[in-house]
Order: structure tokens, then C-alpha cells, then sequence
């Protein structure tokens, strides 16, 4: 990881020294053990300040809608894949990008990890897909494939799909059996199961609208939470409110979501949010054979129409 | 938008999708039937209602 930092580092300095970018977005160390920050560099000075480890988590797209500036971006495989969304959505044009691409095996799930310990965690290192945690009183060697993200261990898309330059050599994709098992193990539920399972998943949500902050997929100037004339939905903790918000949050995201899990890193109170637009991801994939984020130039399977589009649920 | 609803445990048959020409008066009698029909015998619906007061 740290020759991944390294090369991170020169790529951006010499890119920020020859006029090539106005900024870099990347990601710092953050202010905890375990953690990391976006940030912005703008001199070769903060550049040295990039970092890359499995804590990577956030998605760096999120930061580049609407602006104009020559911007170097960092991305691992879902970060790019969101870069393409947001090319073919306009938000941000190729020209303007210098993508720094990182292929990545995975980012680890601090949950998991902080679940291991009795105190908080004071360092963290990794090596060679080994982690090394301590805290105050106990000292602990993880393998990094048993602690990854959820979202990662069905990733297929590790490599970026879109760079002008790789941090490293690509990485081997996974290959995966039944990448949505999660889903179908709901599908299979009685009507009476699914809705307690989702009542269950957001008892704990305070609507505070981090999991759509984080999302680069959300970025209407005034979201439909927000607006108040009309009100779309009641501001409270009513539980049809909350339901009301996660289920258009995903519908909002329907062949555009990458799973990037962006949204469950930013969520304070743990929620699986995932789960809602999973559902649609698998959709998106068996009904009109599409994943997000592939191809700039193909244009997203809810903004096309084929005479062969299934419609059997039209009577 | 009738699979998420489904896969968050409303019901298949509540939730009915038609297209209708304002010339097909029988297919909208027979749809309308059949909508009702099957949603009766769902019986009353309490999923994403929110109750005031
Ligand atoms: S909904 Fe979540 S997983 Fe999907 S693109 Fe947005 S942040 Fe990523
Ligand atoms: S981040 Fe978590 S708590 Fe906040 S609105 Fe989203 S699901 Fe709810």
C-alpha cells in the first residue's frame, strides 16, 4: 500500500508542477486510526499528503459534480465507474478529468474490525493483505480478505473502467458465484417477512442524510427531502417517512447505483441502506442486462426505449 | 418501481400496471375489475399509510 501512496504521490505532484490539473482529488489520512479524509490538493505542497490504504472507502466522484475546473482524480474501480456515470449525466465533462486509477483488492469494513476489540483502535497498519490492529490493551494480525467491505466481496469491477493512468498493475477480478445471493434471500421471503425485515433495517435511521451526502448519484440542487413547497414527505421520525425516503433514495438510483457502498461507510447508525438499491442493481442486471458506469458512450437503460424491453407486468 | 415495492413487502397484487386508450372502454372495465378483485382479496392495506394523530 504504501508504493501505491508513493506513486500516488508523484503522479499528482507532477501533475499539479506541470500545469496539467488545478487540483487533485484524492484522499489524507484522517483524523483517527483507521480512517481517511477526501481531500483537495491544490499545490504540489498538499500533495504530498495523498494517501492510499484499504480505508479508502468514500467515493471520490461525489466531488467532482458541476465543476469546471482541470481536476486529477483518484479512483479505485467503483469511483471510476461513478465518473462515468456522472460524464454521461453531464456533471463533469472527460476533457476536465486526469484519472489516476487505482486497482483495488478490496476495502476493509471498520465495523467488523472495531467489533473485535473492547477499546478504540490507535493503529493501523496493513502489509501484503495482512492487518495489524492494536488498541491500548490488545494487539491483533487480521487477514485483510476476511475483513473486507460487504460491497467488496461482490465486487467485479476492481479495476478501474476509465484512467488516463494507473497507479499500479490491475489487479485479478473476482469471480463470484451467485453475486446476489443477499437479494434473493430476501426475494424468497413471505410479503409479511420482507416488510419486517425492512421495518427492522431503519428502525435506527435519524434522517440525517448522510448515505445520500456521501452518494454521487445525489446531487439534485434541492433534493425531494428537503423541498417544502410541495412537501413530498414529512420531515419526522414517522417510520412510513423514513420508509418513504430509503424507498425513492434507491428509486432515485435505479441503474445508476455501482454499489460503491459510499452510502453505508457515511451512515452513523449502521444501516444496511444497500439493501434497498442491491434489489435494483440485480434488476437492472437481469432485466435489461445493464451495469452502470461501463461505457461513456452508452446511453443508461432508464433513459432508453427498446420495442424488446420486457413489459409483461403491463396488463 | 412494482419490484422494489414487492421486495420491501407490498404486496404483488396491489400494485397494478395498464395501459389504456380512452377508445378501449372494455379493456378498462375489464382491467378495473380485475384490479379490484384482487385487491379485495388482499384485504385492507396498512403498509405505507401513515396514521396522524
Ligand atoms: S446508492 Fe450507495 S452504493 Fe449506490 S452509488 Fe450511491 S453511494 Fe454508491
Ligand atoms: S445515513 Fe443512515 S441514519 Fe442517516 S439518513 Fe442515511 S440511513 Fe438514515
Amino acid at each position: 500500500m504504501d508504493s501505491l501512496t508513493d506513486k500516488i504521490r508523484t503522479l499528482c505532484t507532477g501533475l499539479l508542477k506541470d500545469g496539467k490539473v488545478d487540483m487533485i482529488v484524492g484522499f489524507k489520512k484522517g483524523t483517527i486510526p483507521m480512517s481517511s479524509c477526501p481531500c483537495v490538493a491544490r499545490t504540489p505542497e498538499q500533495a504530498k499528503e495523498l494517501i492510499w490504504d484499504s480505508n479508502c472507502t468514500l467515493n471520490l466522484a461525489n466531488y467532482l459534480t458541476n465543476r469546471k475546473e482541470k481536476i486529477g482524480v483518484v479512483a479505485k474501480g467503483c469511483d471510476s465507474r461513478n465518473i462515468v456515470n456522472h460524464i454521461i449525466e453531464n456533471k463533469v465533462t472527460r476533457e476536465n478529468l486526469y484519472i489516476i486509477g487505482v486497482p483495488c483488492d478490496g476495502m476493509v469494513d471498520k465495523r467488523k474490525i472495531r467489533a473485535l476489540f473492547n477499546d478504540d483502535i490507535t493503529l493501523f497498519s496493513e502489509e501484503n493483505n495482512k492487518l495489524f490492529v492494536e488498541t491500548a490493551s490488545e494487539k491483533k494480525e487480521l487477514d485483510k480478505q476476511d475483513f473486507l467491505k460487504n460491497n467488496c466481496t461482490t465486487c467485479i469491477h476492481r479495476n478501474p473502467v476509465i484512467y488516463d493512468e494507473l497507479a499500479a498493475d490491475p489487479v485479478e477480478e473476482q469471480k463470484i458465484e451467485n453475486r446476489f445471493a443477499d437479494v434473493i434471500k430476501i426475494e424468497n421471503m413471505s410479503s409479511d417477512d420482507k416488510w419486517n425485515y425492512f421495518n427492522d433495517l431503519i428502525k435506527d435511521c435519524i434522517r440525517c442524510y448522510a448515505c445520500r451526502n456521501a452518494c454521487p448519484l445525489c446531487y439534485c440542487p434541492t433534493c425531494f427531502v428537503d423541498e417544502s413547497n410541495p412537501q413530498w414527505v414529512g420531515k419526522g421520525q414517522d417510520i412510513n417517512d423514513v420508509r418513504t425516503f430509503h424507498l425513492l433514495r434507491a428509486y432515485h438510483c435505479a441503474g445508476r447505483c455501482t454499489d460503491c457502498g459510499a452510502c453505508e461507510e457515511a451512515c452513523p447508525m449502521d444501516i444496511h441502506v444497500r439493501a434497498f438499491t442491491r434489489k435494483l442493481v440485480k434488476d437492472s442486471c437481469e432485466i435489461f442486462d445493464w451495469e452502470p458506469g461501463l461505457d461513456p458512450n452508452k446511453r443508461p437503460a432508464l433513459d432508453t426505449f427498446n420495442p424488446d424491453d420486457p413489459d409483461g407486468f403491463i396488463k | 418501481m412494482g419490484n422494489l415495492l414487492e421486495h420491501i413487502g407490498i404486496e404483488k397484487d396491489r400494485l397494478h400496471f395498464s395501459w389504456i386508450s380512452s377508445a378501449e372502454a372494455t379493456k378498462f372495465v375489464k382491467v378495473a375489475k380485475e384490479v379490484t378483485e384482487s385487491v379485495k382479496a388482499l384485504g385492507p392495506n396498512n403498509r405505507l399509510v401513515k396514521k396522524l394523530g
